[in-house]
């Protein structure tokens, strides 16, 4: 089966003499689900941040869809992060843009601006019940929803590989199972590559995954 | 509340950016208007000087005829020559001499050339032309009037070259305002540019809505440049004030100038985008 990801003595950290993953070995199978935990503070968001490239891998490997991570070139970074779906902890909505071209992004990079685009961005806010808000702008939506339409946006471009840093951080439980099946059906259906952070993995999944826990810097499969 | 909030927040922020649209507006629209004085009072100097050179002729006494072929070929400066005739003053003396006396003189009287040149000479080169046509035996004397040369002109000049100066001055002043100008919009945009950056969008496209901005206030500061000149061309007080000392010239074309002011600020803004865009932030 083929890797998404793969981690090879991969050690994050932001500064010089400070490690928050250390030698981490271990692969994500394409169209897997994949859920990792862990204490504030341990290192997800900074996990994540390798995978679509924000940071370099201090030490070891990373390649992400065959990509070799370190010293990676701009056009090349650009190229990998058009395929992948990241739904940010603090959500990173453009502040101007109204909620629906929020989700149109990836669509406005990828250069689906016409009919298809808008019809999939209706679609997505039809998934998410933010049909109504679409002309409003993040600042005038509650936390819970700006989440929401994060979700939109990284699902917009169907990527092949999802990043969602809880993305239920905010939401009621009802809310959050919508989530979760957009998730589920990314997944089973269009065989998308799904990692989570999450601080509860929800109970009933219809998917199978797998679950690592990071700790003290290292990353640790929970069978 | 939260609305309210919101209204209070977007006015603020469209102040401001109209705030910035003014100032890259305004600083285009000085460039473009140094430009456009430049340009003018080259006109000006240009239409001048056809005026002076119209009006201005050598005078040169010769004791042999010359056709018009002889003067042309001792410079290249001559444009035509024309014989000054002397039937009128014969006439004038017609009854104060004898026919025979008369006839006399005409044979002995020496032959006048009104020389006019292509263009309007320097004291100097009237100087080099007077001595170059004194070199031929024939010609005993030659007038340049190089004293009388014109004072108008030689502050024309000097009014050009000051022009000159200070819209290269302008010009490089208004460039670094509009350098700072466009910091501060990439700054207020890094925020959307981060987040486009994360999604895979090209430098090109995170800078798309820099690139739209400068391109919207070239044409908005041609427009204004356009209307200011049109004001002044309607009102017509410069015009007529040249009129006065003879000089009819189109301050603006409002098509050859107005592309060109066009095609100067597009330049200036896009070349200073791309300046900013491939050079970030090395002031800070
Ligand atoms: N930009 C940064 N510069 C320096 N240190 C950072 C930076 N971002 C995070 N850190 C540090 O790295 C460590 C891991 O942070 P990270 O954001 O990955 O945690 P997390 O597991 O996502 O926590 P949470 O559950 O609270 O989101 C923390 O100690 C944090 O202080
Ligand atoms: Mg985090």
């Amino acid at each position: 089966m083929d890797k998404v990801i793969i981690a090879q003595n991969l050690s994050l950290s932001y500064k010089e003499f400070e490690t928050i993953i250390s030698k981490a070995n271990f692969s994500i199978d394409a169209g897997s689900f994949v859920f990792i935990t862990g204490a504030s503070g341990s290192g997800k968001s900074t996990l994540l941040k390798a995978f679509y490239g924000a940071i370099e891998p201090k030490q070891g490997q990373l390649s992400v869809g065959g990509i070799k991570m370190n010293r990676i070139s701009t056009s090349k970074l650009n190229f990998l992060r058009r395929h992948i779906g990241i739904v940010f902890q603090d959500y990173k909505l453009i502040k101007e843009w109204t909620i629906e071209k929020n989700v149109m992004l990836p669509l406005i990079i990828s250069g689906y601006t016409g009919d298809v685009g808008g019809a999939q961005v209706q679609k997505l806010l039809g998934h998410v019940k933010l049909i109504h808000q679409a002309g409003k702008y993040p600042p005038e939506l509650s936390g819970g929803e700006q989440q929401r339409v994060a979700m939109a946006r990284a699902l917009a471009h169907n990527p092949i590989l999802i990043l969602a840093d809880e993305p239920t951080g905010n939401l009621d439980e009802y809310s959050a199972s919508v989530i979760w099946s957009l998730l589920e059906g990314a997944n089973a259906q269009l065989k998308t590559t799904v990692v989570v952070v999450t601080h509860h993995i929800p109970e009933g999944l219809n998917v199978p995954y797998l679950h690592y826990h990071i700790d003290a810097g290292n990353i640790n499969e929970i069978a | 509340m939260s609305l309210t909030y919101t209204i209070i927040l977007t006015r603020v922020i469209s102040m401001k950016s109209l705030k910035n649209h003014l100032s890259l507006i305004i600083a285009l629209f000085t460039v473009l208007a140094s430009v456009q004085i430049y340009v003018a009072v080259d006109r000006t100097i240009a239409a001048y000087e056809t005026r002076l050179k119209d009006d201005y002729s050598v005078i040169v006494v010769a004791n042999k005829g010359f056709i018009p072929a002889e003067f042309k070929s001792m410079s290249s400066m001559i444009e035509r020559s024309e014989p000054i005739s002397t039937t009128q003053v014969l006439e004038r003396l017609k009854g104060e001499m004898s026919q025979k006396n008369l006839d006399l003189l005409r044979l002995t009287l020496p032959k006048f050339y009104r020389i006019y040149l292509n263009r309007y000479p320097s004291p100097k080169e009237i100087n080099n032309l007077q001595h170059l046509l004194q070199r031929n035996s024939s010609i005993e004397r030659v007038e340049g009037f190089a004293q009388t040369h014109d004072t108008v002109y030689k502050l024309m000049l000097l009014f050009k070259n000051v022009v000159q100066i200070f819209s290269i001055a302008i010009a490089a002043v208004t460039s670094l305002l509009i350098l700072k100008e466009m910091r501060l919009w990439q700054f207020q945009h890094a925020e959307r540019m981060s987040i486009m950056a994360l999604f895979g969008a090209p430098v090109w496209l995170r800078s798309a809505v820099l690139f739209r901005l400068a391109i919207v206030d070239a044409i908005i500061a041609t427009f204004i440049l356009c209307l200011v000149f049109f004001v002044i061309d309607y009102y017509g007080f410069l015009v007529a004030q040249l009129k006065e000392i003879g000089i009819s010239v189109q301050l603006f074309n409002f098509v050859s100038d107005a592309l060109r002011s066009l095609a100067i600020a597009l330049g200036v803004s896009i070349a200073l985008t791309f300046m900013i865009v491939i050079f970030p932030n090395e002031e800070d």
